[in-house]
């Protein structure tokens, strides 16, 4: 197993708003190695892009760093400067947002705009060599016709065209690091397959550490060859995909999983929700976060943050009935235990 | 029985700036849902299928063809004539967060159908009919005199479904309901709309991009591409046997939640983009992207036929 490439210990960051203090994130460790995607799988307000704006320090004004620290490649990065930050962001650490549209500059053309990046990082660049370098990239990213396309203005670009672009813009200066916050959630299925192959392709090629981010399941399982399961701030469950979808040992992860109708799927079977809605994360509840909406939760879940417990080699989960002194009754995972 | 027919439905909108021009928003578009099931519509953003059901509740003007319901043309009636149609066909909308009146409690929101059509003799007596709506939603009393932003997503797309079936519609039109919804609570919105379909016998319209709940919940599915319906069949059939280019790589494109289903990363994809619904091109509107077009497919548009008992596609491959 290679180093970890990005290190997140005990991340908690939160929002200070009129109504009082929102913890979105709420102590989350993570490890990312050189050369995978790990993906990140949460639904709205569960912390997860807070998280990944923690790391770039690309957080709103009311917005603070509370506790934790972040390394990348062995350094500390949390205690930089604004200043020395924006180094490493763009070129060690990059990212790409969800939505294309409103992430381009409406202004500038597109090539100015990958170029600008470049510009940015390495400003003894040669006009030539900068124009170059930018067509290499659009050519990296299939944007056909590169030369006709230098010019063009965001607005010329379809969705699917202009998260090329966003990647491209990513990739100027060869990141480490690539972080995709939902960047297929804005597209249709037949482009966000098309995106779903260049991010992979990419990552093969270049070498590159993908953090992904997504609420979507099935596109995670696509990209990704391990994953956090986040809730409520919190890491649920965390393991390969395997681990989660065949094993799991989460009652979050099954639920999720389970809510969601598949091809093929008995249509006189209702399906099974999971009921009741996501936390208030101004006033969390004090133990496991989704106990509230937990089929199986005990009283021990309201009060107490569960412990996170190793099931096998990295598959980790983040509730009381895999402890190891969980009652048998209502336990989905009591006797599965033995058969995973 | 047939509660909708819509034959050869097309809507055009001029555009600005450039006489002469349309967007081809919805083009010759026919089909007909049976009382008490459901019809899904799927297709990218762009293939008109919004546009389509909008036409139909005659949000807007269509350009030509024919919308049946109930056995009345309501393609040609005046806004005055449609309103007590109305009453039978409502819609719900996609984006909860824009689409219930931020200053108006939701008592007032779920009975203001009920004013419009004057249903009711009092307030009272409204009052006690949106007390009663809102517990079939799953929501309670006291929630009535709140506004929308206090509620959840999941919640007010529940006073979004109580507004649209308040006043007991036959057909209802929804409009992606759940797109804006999280994961863990689609599921709770979609088993409400299927149990208020078996009580009530309603018909829906139902219109999605999300492949798999629109499987799950329709009877027949019909697909759209650039305004053309082109292909259309019994729900379990097509995902089994899709025979349009169009709907086989759009089922390719589901990133699949199976974990021994082969990856979308390592499928052909379908590439290229949507062209332009304003200058369409000749022929088949998808041959640009057809693995399989031939040369007949970029001079003449594929008639709709049916290729298995049912199944209705329109592509050259299977005439």
């Amino acid at each position: 197993m290679s180093k970890a490439l990005l290190q997140i210990e005990n991340l908690k960051t939160s929002f200070y708003t009129q109504n009082g203090e929102v913890q979105a994130v709420r102590g989350i460790n993570l490890e990312l190695r050189a050369g995978e995607a790990l993906g990140i799988v949460g639904e709205s307000g569960s912390g997860k892009s807070v998280m990944s704006m923690s790391v770039l320090r690309l957080l709103p004004d009311n917005a603070k760093i509370k506790e934790g620290k972040i390394s990348f490649n062995g350094k500390v990065i949390s205690v930089l400067s604004k200043k020395e930050i924006r180094v490493i962001r763009g070129k060690d650490i990059a990212m790409v947002f969800q939505d294309p549209m409103s992430s381009l500059n409406p202004l500038i053309s597109v090539g100015e705009q990958v170029a600008e990046m470049i510009r940015i990082h390495y400003p003894k660049t040669g006009k030539t060599e900068m124009r170059s370098r930018v067509l290499e990239l659009f050519h990296l990213v299939k944007i056909p016709e590169p030369e006709k396309r230098y010019k063009n203005l965001p607005h010329e670009f379809s969705g699917g065209m202009r998260q090329r672009v966003m990647i491209a813009l990513a990739l100027a200066c060869k990141p480490d690091i690539l972080i995709a916050d939902e960047p297929t959630t804005a597209l249709d299925v037949t482009i966000q397959a098309q995106i779903l192959k260049l991010l992979a392709n990419l990552q093969k090629e270049l070498g590159m550490s993908i953090l992904f981010i997504t609420h979507d399941l099935g596109v995670v399982m696509q990209l990704c060859s391990r994953a956090i399961v986040m809730y409520g701030g919190m890491k649920m469950e965390e393991g390969s995909m395997e681990d989660l979808f065949l094993h799991s040992r989460h009652p979050y992860t099954m639920g999720l999983i389970r809510s969601i109708p598949k091809i093929g799927q008995d249509k006189s079977v209702p399906l099974q929700p999971i009921l009741g809605s996501p936390p208030d994360m101004l006033n969390p509840p004090a133990g496991c976060p989704f106990a509230p909406r937990c089929p199986y939760a005990r009283k021990i879940c309201a009060s107490q943050v569960p412990p996170y417990t190793a099931i096998k080699n990295h598959h980790f989960s983040a509730c009381w009935l895999v402890t190891e002194d969980a009652p048998a009754t209502n336990n989905p995972f009591a006797q599965s235990s033995t058969t995973a | 029985m047939k509660l909708l027919e819509v034959k050869n439905l097309i809507k055009h909108f001029p555009v600005k700036n450039h006489k002469g021009q349309v967007v081809h928003a919805v083009d010759d578009v026919s089909f007909h849902i049976n009382e008490g099931e459901t019809l899904g519509l799927v297709g990218e953003s762009g293939c008109g299928k919004s546009t389509c059901a909008r036409t139909i509740i005659r949000i807007y003007d269509p350009t030509g063809g024919e919308i049946i319901f109930d056995g009345q043309n309501l393609a040609t009636l005046s806004q005055r004539e449609l309103k007590p149609i109305r009453k039978n066909m409502q819609m719900i909308f996609q984006d909860p967060y824009t689409s219930l009146n931020g200053r108006m409690t939701v008592r007032d929101i779920i009975a203001e159908p009920l004013i419009a059509h004057k249903i009711g003799n009092s307030q009272k007596e409204r009052h006690e009919m949106v007390a009663q709506m809102l517990k079939q939603v799953g929501l309670n009393t006291e929630h009535g005199t709140r506004y929308a932003h206090e509620f959840s997503g999941g919640q007010r797309q529940r006073i979004g479904i109580a507004r649209a079936l308040i006043l007991k519609p036959k057909l209802v039109i929804c409009d992606e309901p759940i797109s804006a919804l999280d994961v863990s609570i689609q599921a709770q919105i979609i088993n409400l709309l299927t149990e208020f379909q078996q009580k009530e016998k309603l018909t829906y319209l139902f219109i999605a991009h999300d492949l798999s709940v629109v499987e799950y919940i329709s009877d027949h599915v019909g697909v759209m591409y650039l305004g053309k319906l082109v292909e259309l069949s019994e729900s379990k059939e097509l995902y089994k046997n899709p025979l349009h280019p169009y709907t086989q790589g759009l089922l390719a494109s589901i990133p699949a939640l199976d974990i021994h289903a082969g990856k979308i990363t390592d499928k052909a994809e379908m590439s290229g983009d949507l062209p332009s619904p304003i200058s369409l091109p000749s022929g088949c509107r998808f041959c640009g992207r057809c693995p399989y077009a031939k040369k007949i497919c970029a001079e003449a548009e594929p008639p709709m036929k049916e290729a298995a008992p049912g199944h209705m596609v329109a592509c050259y491959l299977y005439s």
